[in-house]
């Protein structure tokens, strides 16, 4: 059995435990050793991504120095995880470990499907569910065929979901259009940053999805923050959150 | 100064219009899906472009060496402009040493870029852009809002107010097959007085010596053909080495940027028309110092196709006036900042790097990660705002101390609820105008991780 870091974004062990704990108990569940080193903290995107490579780079050598040492590494985050495999290599190019940790550090979905083989999901989620194929995680990890891309269609997240007892995984009008946090763009750019967010709620809406569902904690705090202002029914989960009482083999 | 979140504010602002904007853009990226999916290639193709592209780039000096030597023997002549001040001046010198007082141009952001309409008018000449679109954001003295589609800002209505006004059609007419023909006996009594043409360049051919331009409207042809004169004008990244390359522009460009299967109009000037002049006018401005930077070069590939703003959830949603810059959008927010740091420093930043621009590309141009980059440049000319930085470098300060970063985000759950609300929603808080803050759970994941059976 691979030994499997546990890697928990910043944001998500502060403010999302459970989103936390649910990746734990799916791993766990499939027999994994799952180790959560306590000294990490964050891998840095939120300073990259500002154009802050000097706050970012220790950040992103600590993270070799506690990670490096896994056979696996597994996040419930696709930007987090596109950080370590498309950001990193500027700076850790030429240290050693860098390939094997930026080889082998999973957003959770593309573990379960691609790592860990999972072709069944027996469980049950009796919702009507719209999948946010939060940007990174489809663009930048390759979760699904993106809607720009002349490609055959696939999508890891909907080919784990859809399997679940009772869900109804909706179509959107745009499926992948993106939901407007974009870190601090979320904040600099306020104004385009909530109306793109209020426009995928109203696709979902429409679409009549009771739950939104994605690997992104990050762009679901920005929706939730804004079907919350306006009392809207929906509540968004981590897919995560919606496997973690299914049996996956 | 106010950057790309204030005017784009002002623009979302009306936010009927801003969604009917959206929409209208978004319709032509559905257009171009599925012009796209129709060929199986498709991916191939822009493989194959962004093949061509950067190799030409490698070697630009030697195909546009090619370039002039086969247009000068076709009999065309070859002008070099180092930048925008050389290029105006060239182009008024011909049209003056012909006597020229009426110009009708065609689609060209080059000129544009080079602001060459105010530059010859001031000097007496009468420019009259013959595009649709152009047309009617000259005579509302304002610039396109989009490289492709100029006037997409406008509604119908208000252009046909604008034409009751500058071209006496009825008042309240707003049925797009009138205005465009009230425009087209407008536009053909500019023809038939101009006596010179100016149109843009969207190939030039190395092999060839001649220049490809597509439009709609057949609008080059009749500036080209009409008037004895004709000046052309591009960047010098336009160049493809041979003509069989244009086997795969042209069935990338159109598709791309306006989801048709190919322009109306594909005209290949390959010298001067019986009697007349052909000038073509190679402009630098700034391009090969991009080309001089590893990180940025790609953005040379541009085929101003126009997909990237259409695409952009950002662009789409705060108009291309929201940029201040001639290009707007993606691909313009990287060749701003490239002229002028300082005043463009907002637009790496008014992008949520969501990539789909980067995957619409029909030449593959890395945009999003460009965007990116430039951020890193700015920060590091203290293009970005102190404050950022500063909160940046405590960010990072503290993520990398993870006793302090427990300590703080320990200490932030435990005060922030018991915050009054006018507090933590005051005006110093823009996550808060339209959205509530996270949850503030009584435990972080490595407390709970501690009960957790193992």
């Amino acid at each position: 059995m691979p030994n499997v870091g546990l890697f928990i974004p910043c944001y998500v062990d502060q403010l999302y435990p459970q989103v936390g704990l649910a990746t734990l108990r799916v791993l766990r569940r499939l027999g994994l050793n799952v180790d959560f080193p306590q000294e990490q903290t964050c891998c840095g995107q939120p300073m990259a991504n500002s154009g802050s490579d000097a706050a970012a780079r220790p950040l992103a050598q600590r993270f070799l120095e506690i990670f490096g040492k896994y056979d696996h590494v597994v996040s419930p985050s696709g930007s987090c995880v596109s950080m370590i495999r498309n950001h990193y290599d500027h700076w850790l190019h030429d240290k050693p470990g860098f390939d094997h940790l930026r080889g082998n550090t999973f957003e959770l979905c593309e573990y379960l499907t691609d790592i860990a083989k999972i072709v069944k999901v027996d469980g049950e989620f009796p919702f009507k569910v719209g999948i946010q194929m939060s940007c990174h995680g489809l663009r930048e990890l390759r979760l699904a065929r993106s809607s720009e891309q002349m490609i055959a269609p696939f999508n890891k997240v909907r080919q784990l979901l859809s399997q679940l007892r009772g869900i109804e995984v909706v179509d959107l009008t745009r499926p992948d259009e993106c939901c407007g946090f974009g870190g601090t763009f979320a904040v600099a750019e306020e104004a385009i940053s909530c109306l793109m967010g209020r426009d995928r709620l109203q696709d979902h809406a429409r679409a009549g999805a009771e739950v939104i569902a994605g690997f992104d904690m990050s762009c679901l705090m920005h929706l939730d923050g804004l079907i919350r202002r306006t009392n809207q029914p929906q509540r968004v989960m981590h897919v995560a959150e919606i496997l973690e009482k299914a049996t996956l083999s | 100064m106010t950057g790309h979140a204030e005017k784009s504010a002002a623009f979302v602002a009306n936010e009927d219009r801003a969604h009917w904007h959206d929409q209208s853009l978004w319709f032509v990226r559905s257009k171009r899906d599925k012009q796209a999916s129709g060929i199986p290639e498709w991916e191939a193709l822009r493989e194959a472009a962004s093949a061509i592209k950067t190799h030409t780039l490698s070697r630009l000096a030697d195909y546009l060496e090619e370039f002039e030597r086969n247009a000068t023997a076709n009999g065309i002549q070859v002008h070099w402009a180092r930048d925008a001040a050389e290029h105006n001046a060239i182009v008024h010198q011909i049209l003056a040493s012909h006597g020229v007082t009426h110009l009708v141009k065609s689609k060209s952001m080059l000129t544009e870029e080079c602001h060459l309409n105010p530059y010859l008018e001031a000097r007496g000449i009468e420019v009259t852009d013959t595009d649709l679109g152009e047309r009617i954001v000259q005579l509302r003295k304002e610039p396109p809002s989009h490289i492709v589609m100029p006037a997409i800002h406008l509604k119908r209505e208000e252009i046909g107010e604008l034409f009751h006004i500058e071209l006496g059609t009825e008042k309240g007419a707003s049925d797009p097959k009138y205005l465009t023909e009230a425009a087209r006996s407008h536009l053909r009594s500019k023809f038939m007085g101009a006596q010179a043409g100016l149109t843009g360049v969207n190939f030039a051919v190395a092999e060839t010596g001649g220049v490809v331009v597509c439009t709609n409207e057949g609008n080059a042809d009749m500036g080209a053909s009409l008037p004895r004169l004709h000046i052309a004008c591009m960047g010098i990244e336009k160049l493809i080495p041979r003509a069989a390359h244009l086997s795969v522009f042209l069935r990338l460009l159109a598709r791309s940027g306006t989801g048709q299967p190919i322009t109306g109009y594909t005209s290949h000037f390959n010298g001067p028309v019986r009697g007349g002049e052909m000038h073509v006018v190679v402009v630098d401005n700034g391009r090969s110092r991009i080309l001089g930077q590893e990180t940025f070069r790609r953005s040379l590939g541009c085929i101003r196709c126009g997909a990237c703003m259409n695409t952009c959830p950002v662009y789409r949603r705060s108009g291309g006036y929201s940029y201040g810059y001639t290009v707007p959008g993606p691909i313009g927010s990287i060749l701003a900042p490239q002229r002028d740091p300082e005043k463009y420093a907002s637009l790496p930043f008014a992008s949520s790097l969501c990539g789909s621009c980067t995957d619409v590309c029909p030449v593959k141009i890395d945009l999003h990660h460009q965007l990116l980059a430039f951020r890193k440049v700015l920060v590091d000319l203290k293009a970005v705002p102190l404050q950022k930085r500063l909160g940046m470098a405590f960010a990072g300060f503290v993520l990398s101390r993870p006793s302090l970063y427990r300590l703080g985000g320990g200490l932030l759950r435990a005060i922030v609820p018991r915050l009054p609300r006018g507090l933590i929603y005051g005006s110093w808080n823009p996550w808060g105008i339209q959205r509530e803050i996270p949850p503030m759970p009584q435990q972080s994941f490595r407390d709970l991780i501690q009960k957790e059976p193992s």
